[in-house]
């Protein structure tokens, strides 16, 4: 007997249509007069702060400023270690449940969307970006592209995972009313470093 | 579920029974779809993304067997281990046997309308696996046992009221809370539990790319990857036909899928799973079901270019009017209906017709499918293959003797005027179907051709 992989396969070249090209035109240009002022609009929309810092070091205190108060701090960013009261370094993903904000490096934005790529080059668990209470990203300020085919010719390979992420998680599965902080962060900042 | 199941019509008879809450039903989805139009006129290539994406799709259609088998090679060089079933039968018995092996009987589910397709939920609880969906809105309907009415949106026909009595009962909330924030916010307690503690995780598949054998999974949630980070084993359940050739097409899809669905740029979260982290195991579950049978019939295999974004159901007046629940399959309106009776025709052959044919579902299609005209199509092949119900038949037959015969038809025309201006009780009333709902029109006086007849003489 066929096993199912073959039988499907055999039933598929019966069935299929006539041969056919790709369409030719399957990327599109954005052209945005200000991609960075198109980055900010898109996340303005989805409750995101986009804020600008010249080098690490205001980085730093930006970071002490806007998470005061706050305990179970983590962060992928050397400079940031400080700060940080939560090490990464565990082996166990389930111990960063109690992850109240983590600052992480991420590698770039697109414009037309406010979405954020990040992948396993810049995390050392897949789930932090999720299981953290808030959530921020660093990335640099000339990282920024307009759109999603860009995004994918910057993107040649997306590592073991990587991840898109527009904007604190949210839902509006009650009667249409849209809560942020569904299962992911309940916030989202965003950090465009100037330096480097 | 285990419910007697009711056609169509019928089911939506008992939905119009509330008049208010089916104008909120309606003016709710309504709302999404004037989100997806405002969104979609942002971008001035919409149109021809939409060429790209219905073009890259029929590309798959004359090439799946090759682009699986380049994905199944590229999927295992990146260790993940890929399944093949043939039926939702197999496809469960598969997720059965993965569980079985890894000692687990609990299990976090993120949404798969496939996993819906192949009742699964069913299944695995039959044989002592607990699964826990963590959608949100599938979270309540589950609670509730039922199915989701909305591919995308799963709790749409349900009022806070409901779900705050629903979440009162199983999760404790206060008694009468209707706040959605503090409804989701005992939800989050709930689930965060959930993924704390399971060992598996099953995820749908909204692309696969054959290039590279890796996967995309959509969520504004973050259930999926909260699931999948956190479980030993990570079970992701497709349907054939959602492979794409090569990662570069994705930019066309994310671009098209959140503007339909909701009118959101993207949605929050776009997992790019290609290899298990350390210590995991990662598999695919590729599932015919029927599809390679869909293939086969020329005037429907673009129902398989489907995306699932739900644009035809939010924008279909029969959908809104009904409910996704009258539909009775677990992908509803418009795409379900042609989709439905490849699976089951004799349980299905109501669905073509809840339909007015008006052309909106494939006006806002992302993938351009013909999906007024293949309702029609079906319609056809039903009646001819003999589904059509005796009702509809009977009518139909009397139709065509009346439009047949020229005078007869200005015979009963006017016989039929003369009826409802005399005795408008024999057409008002419960036993005339287009009466539901509605008033007759006015009959007037005389007929466009006796009018123009008249007309011609002066």
């Amino acid at each position: 007997m066929m096993s199912s992989r073959d039988s499907i396969l055999s039933q598929i070249r019966q069935n299929k249509p006539e041969e056919v090209a790709l369409p030719a035109v399957t990327t599109f240009a954005s052209n945005f007069a200000n991609t960075e002022d198109k980055f900010r609009e898109m996340l303005a929309a989805i409750y995101t702060e986009v804020i600008v810092v010249k080098n690490l070091e205001e980085l730093a205190q930006k970071a002490e400023a806007l998470y005061q108060g706050i305990v179970n701090r983590a962060t992928t960013i050397p400079a940031l270690s400080a700060w940080a009261d939560f090490s990464l370094n565990v082996s166990d993903p389930h111990e960063l449940e109690t992850v109240e904000i983590a600052i992480v490096q991420a590698e770039f934005g697109v414009a037309e969307n406010g979405a954020v790529w990040i992948s396993d080059q810049y995390l050392p668990h897949r789930v932090l970006p999720f299981i953290t209470q808030n959530l921020a990203f660093v990335i640099p300020r000339n990282a920024l592209v307009d759109n999603m085919h860009q995004a994918y010719v910057r993107l040649q390979d997306t590592l073991g995972w990587g991840c898109f992420i527009a904007g604190p998680s949210k839902t509006a599965d009650i009667e249409q009313s849209l809560v942020i902080g569904a299962h992911g962060a309940r916030s989202m900042v965003i950090f465009l470093l100037e330096d480097e | 579920m285990s419910k007697t199941v009711m056609e169509h019509a019928e089911a939506s008879a008992v939905f119009n029974r509330d008049e208010p809450y089916v104008n909120w039903h309606d003016e709710t989805l309504w709302f999404v779809r004037q989100k997806r139009d405002k969104s979609s006129k942002q971008l001035p290539e919409w149109e021809e993304l939409r060429e790209a994406a219905s073009g890259i799709k029929h590309y798959v259609l004359a090439h799946l067997d090759e682009l699986l088998i380049s994905f199944e090679q590229k999927a295992k060089e990146n260790g993940v281990q890929v399944h093949w079933a043939a039926n939702a039968a197999e496809h469960n018995e598969i997720v059965l046997g993965l569980l079985k092996k890894h000692k687990i009987d609990k299990m976090v589910k993120s949404k798969s309308m496939l996993t819906e397709e192949c009742h699964m939920n069913e299944f695995l609880s039959k044989n002592g696996i607990e699964v826990i969906d963590t959608d949100l809105g599938e979270r309540i309907v589950q609670l509730r046992n039922e199915p989701p009415s909305h591919i995308v949106l799963p709790a749409i026909h349900l009022k806070k009221k409901d779900i705050g009595d629903l979440f009162h009962e199983h999760l404790g909330t206060d008694a009468g809370a209707t706040d959605p924030q503090y409804l989701t916010e005992a939800a989050r307690q709930h689930l965060r539990d959930k993924f704390l503690t399971r060992r598996a995780a099953l995820t749908g598949v909204n692309f696969a790319v054959a290039e590279t054998g890796g996967f995309v999974v959509s969520t504004n949630e973050g259930n999926a990857d909260m699931g999948a980070h956190l479980a030993d084993i990570h079970i992701a359940c497709m349907g054939f036909e959602k492979i794409i050739p090569k990662q570069e097409h994705l930019g066309v899809f994310l671009r098209l899928l959140a503007r339909s669905a909701t009118g959101q740029p993207i949605t929050t979260y776009s997992s790019h799973f290609k290899k298990p982290r350390e210590g995991q195991e990662m598999h695919i579950v590729i599932v015919d079901n029927g599809r390679s049978t869909q293939l086969g019939r020329k005037d429907f295999r673009n129902s398989l270019k489907c995306i699932r974004c739900g644009a035809c159901m939010n924008t279909c007046p029969v959908y809104r009017r009904s409910g996704g629940h009258s539909y009775h399959n677990a992908v509803a309106g418009p795409i379900g209906s042609i989709l439905a009776p490849n699976l089951d025709m004799t349980k299905n052959a109501d669905l073509p017709f809840a339909s007015t044919l008006c052309g909106s579902c494939s006006n806002v299609c992302p993938v351009k499918i013909d999906i007024h005209e293949q309702l029609y199509k079906w319609r056809q092949v039903l009646a001819k293959e003999g589904y059509v119900p005796k009702s509809k038949e009977i009518g139909i037959r009397a139709m065509s003797t009346v439009l047949a015969a020229p005078r007869f038809y200005q015979w009963s025309g006017r016989l039929g005027r003369t009826v409802m201006r005399a005795m408008p009780f024999m057409v008002n009333n419960a036993l005339n179907p287009w009466y539901k709902q509605r008033d007759m029109p006015e009959p007037p006086k005389e007929s466009f051709r006796d009018w123009y007849v008249r007309n011609r003489k002066n």
